[in-house]
């Protein structure tokens, strides 16, 4: 079973690479990583240009990356959220920023209530009241951030069916923000680099006045990694990552199996992360 | 033309010294928003949109009003209108400008902003605002000159500037029904989810745009001997009083569904502007004083208009009185409650207020003072070429 499913890791990162968000890859083996949001905006804007090309190309290999988050490991083991946030969180150089109007999260602790409003009700067990849920960037299927930007500059891997940012693009206009069901972005509203307190120079920073969220570690599925929350929770089988449209992929066998929930699917975004509550 | 802009009483020269000094405080306070980011501003990460959006979304309303006055003039040949359906137009100018340059204070990246044009995206409802915001803009500065140019030489306007006018009504109708779409198309935003925005925001445009004209009429009568005309005053306050009532109509429409279902996601804005929302203990109510005096200021401004109908009499200080009444209860509904209350509850259904910060104020105010600074220049040149062509 490992071994298929870090075959399948490899192949996604495999496509990832030939795919869109080849500028940031080339830019981890050149080691430019720390500076990418910095002055040069005409080299990244050249290299979108190239990755343009393959985007018009129809090779899409049906792929839709999703989990399963089986909240019944998490209630058991308090610190295991928290590992895999502080694991997500230091590899994207994610800022931490006291102050709760400026904040940046790509994944993060809330209530039942808060994750799924619509499932919400009066009478809940006392383990769900009590127990922190992991919400995060569904990578909907059809997700109405992308809609809403007017650059392209979010928008949904072909290849991975990855929801993927390219900061270089990103004009700042929160539209995506206000788009997004979930919560799930923020946005840059200074400088983030001086709240980041140890830098991973495998991972671009954000500079100010761009909108940020969870990439599903496409720099680490490149690598044939698996993302780094998953990695964290490794062995507990709190979340399994994986291909939605591969019948036999593990995070289907889990579906096929336990009954799960995902948020607010009124909204019609189809979301790609799923709940065992 | 331009030279009427550079005579002027002293009273004129004042006025634009106040408002140049407004907009060299908004300089600096964007100079200090530039330099740091809008972490500067009140918005958050959960009301991701604040004054610049709103004020952007309420003057896309004004300059779409003009079409009040554009309309009866050319489509139904209502000479009445004749001398202030200039107005109308350069008012539409000197708005967009302003929505422009809202637009450009609230991006992260402003000089980034030429993306939309260099990857166009047409599902985006932004791209399309761009296209008619700039659309409508053009149109108005072509009609405008061109016509005031022909009235100048006291020649009839060209044939051909007729097909532009034309053009520019539906562009007017379009550049706020986009601008609702930015809205009404988000899923999870319940407040804004409603067919009815674009209507509401069409309802309250015609009511804002003819109010603004009107206040600048009685200003220009004080100071530059302007007489509108008794019966086009009149004519527009009949415009406005109809468009104050639908818009009205349409947010108890709002009320009655919300309140009626008792479907929570659509009670909830409505709850935080007029009520005070609940939330763990605590209610969050920041902007329920503003919406009360609006409802208020509305009621009153069509309580005079009405009226002033009804007993037949004609009191053009009243009328002011009931234009800014209007325009002010507009201004809060839609440059105010509107966009702030959609970010209330957030998608996690946590609270945030928002509360604008100083250099957010002073930003706002500078964009402000530029377009009544425009629209002051705008006039003075309509009013010194009517004046020109009476002697």
């Amino acid at each position: 079973m490992d071994k298929k499913r870090r075959k399948f890791l490899k192949m996604a990162g495999a496509t990832v690479l030939a795919g869109i968000s080849a500028p940031t890859i080339v830019k981890l083996s050149s080691n430019h990583a720390v500076a990418a949001s910095g002055g040069d905006h005409a080299a990244p804007a050249a290299a979108h240009g190239e990755a343009d090309a393959h985007h018009g190309e129809e090779q899409s290999s049906g792929v839709q990356l999703g989990m399963v988050i089986d909240m019944r490991k998490f209630y058991d083991d308090e610190l295991l959220l928290d590992k895999a946030i502080a694991a997500c969180h230091k590899v994207h150089n994610v800022p931490d920023i006291p102050e709760r109007k400026s904040e940046i999260k790509w994944i993060w602790k809330t209530g039942y209530h808060n994750a799924f409003p619509d499932h919400s009700h009066n009478l809940r067990s006392q383990t769900i009241e009590n127990s922190p849920f992991p919400v995060l960037c569904n990578h909907c299927e059809n997700p109405s951030c992308v809609k809403a930007c007017p650059t392209k500059a979010t928008f949904k891997h072909e290849k991975n069916g990855i929801v993927s940012m390219d900061y270089h693009r990103c004009i700042g206009c929160r539209f995506c923000m206000a788009a997004c069901p979930y919560g799930a972005r923020s946005f840059n509203w200074q400088d983030p680099r001086p709240f980041i307190k140890e830098y991973n120079l495998q991972f671009p920073t954000r500079g100010r006045g761009v909108v940020e969220k969870c990439n599903f570690c496409s720099e680490r599925l490149a690598l044939g990694l698996e993302p780094a929350c998953v990695e964290a929770c490794k062995g507990s089988g709190a979340i399994v990552f994986g291909d939605l449209n591969d019948p036999h992929s593990e995070v289907r066998e889990v579906l096929n199996k336990e009954f799960t929930i995902q948020r607010k699917p009124a909204a019609g975004t189809r979301p790609s992360v799923f709940y065992i509550v | 033309m331009i030279e009427k802009t550079l005579k002027g009483k002293p009273a004129y020269w004042i006025w634009l010294g106040i408002l140049a000094s407004l907009i060299a405080i908004g300089w600096a306070c964007y100079f200090r928003q530039y330099t740091f980011g809008l972490g500067l501003t009140g918005m958050s990460r959960d009301v991701s949109w604040g004054l610049y959006i709103s004020q952007f979304t309420f003057l896309v309303g004004v300059a779409a009003g003009g079409l009040m006055l554009v309309l009866p003039y050319y489509i139904h040949d209502y000479k009445v209108f004749g001398r202030i359906t200039i107005l109308g137009e350069f008012l539409a100018i000197a708005a967009l400008v302003m929505c422009l340059m809202f637009i450009m204070a609230d991006l992260g990246q402003p000089l980034r902003g030429l993306n939309v044009l260099f990857y166009p995206t047409p599902y985006s409802m932004l791209f399309w605002d761009m296209c008619v915001l700039w659309g409508y803009l053009l149109l108005n500065l072509l009609c405008g000159w061109v016509i005031l140019t022909a009235e100048r030489k006291q020649v009839a306007p060209p044939k051909w500037i007729y097909f532009f006018v034309y053009l520019s009504l539906p562009f007017a109708v379009s550049i706020h029904t986009v601008t609702a779409m930015l809205y009404c198309g988000l899923p999870g935003r319940h407040f804004w989810l409603s067919a009815i925005i674009a209507p509401r925001f069409l309802a309250s445009a015609f009511a804002a745009g003819p109010a603004l004209i009107l206040i600048a009429c009685a200003v220009m009568k004080k100071f530059a001997n302007f007489d509108a005309g008794e019966e086009a005053i009149k004519k527009m306050t009949t415009i406005i009083m109809y468009a104050v009532i639908i818009n009205t109509f349409f947010f108890l429409l709002e009320f009655f569904v919300g309140y009626y279902s008792e479907v929570p996601g659509h009670m909830h804005s409505l709850e935080y502007l007029f009520f005070g929302l609940e939330h763990h203990g605590e209610v969050y109510n920041n902007l329920v004083p503003f919406m009360w005096t609006a409802t208020l200021f509305n009621f009153a401004g069509l309580g005079i208009l009405g009226y002033l109908k009804i007993a037949k009499i004609f009191d053009f200080r009243l009328v002011t009185v009931a234009s800014i009444l209007i325009f002010l209860a507009l201004w809060t509904d839609k440059g105010l409650g509107f966009v702030f209350a959609g970010f209330v509850p957030n998608p996690l259904e946590e609270v945030t207020e928002y509360y604008p910060t100083l250099n957010e104020i002073g930003i706002t105010i500078g964009v402000w003072a530029t377009g009544f600074l425009l629209l002051t220049l705008l006039y003075k040149i309509a009013l010194g070429v009517e004046e020109e062509v009476e002697h």
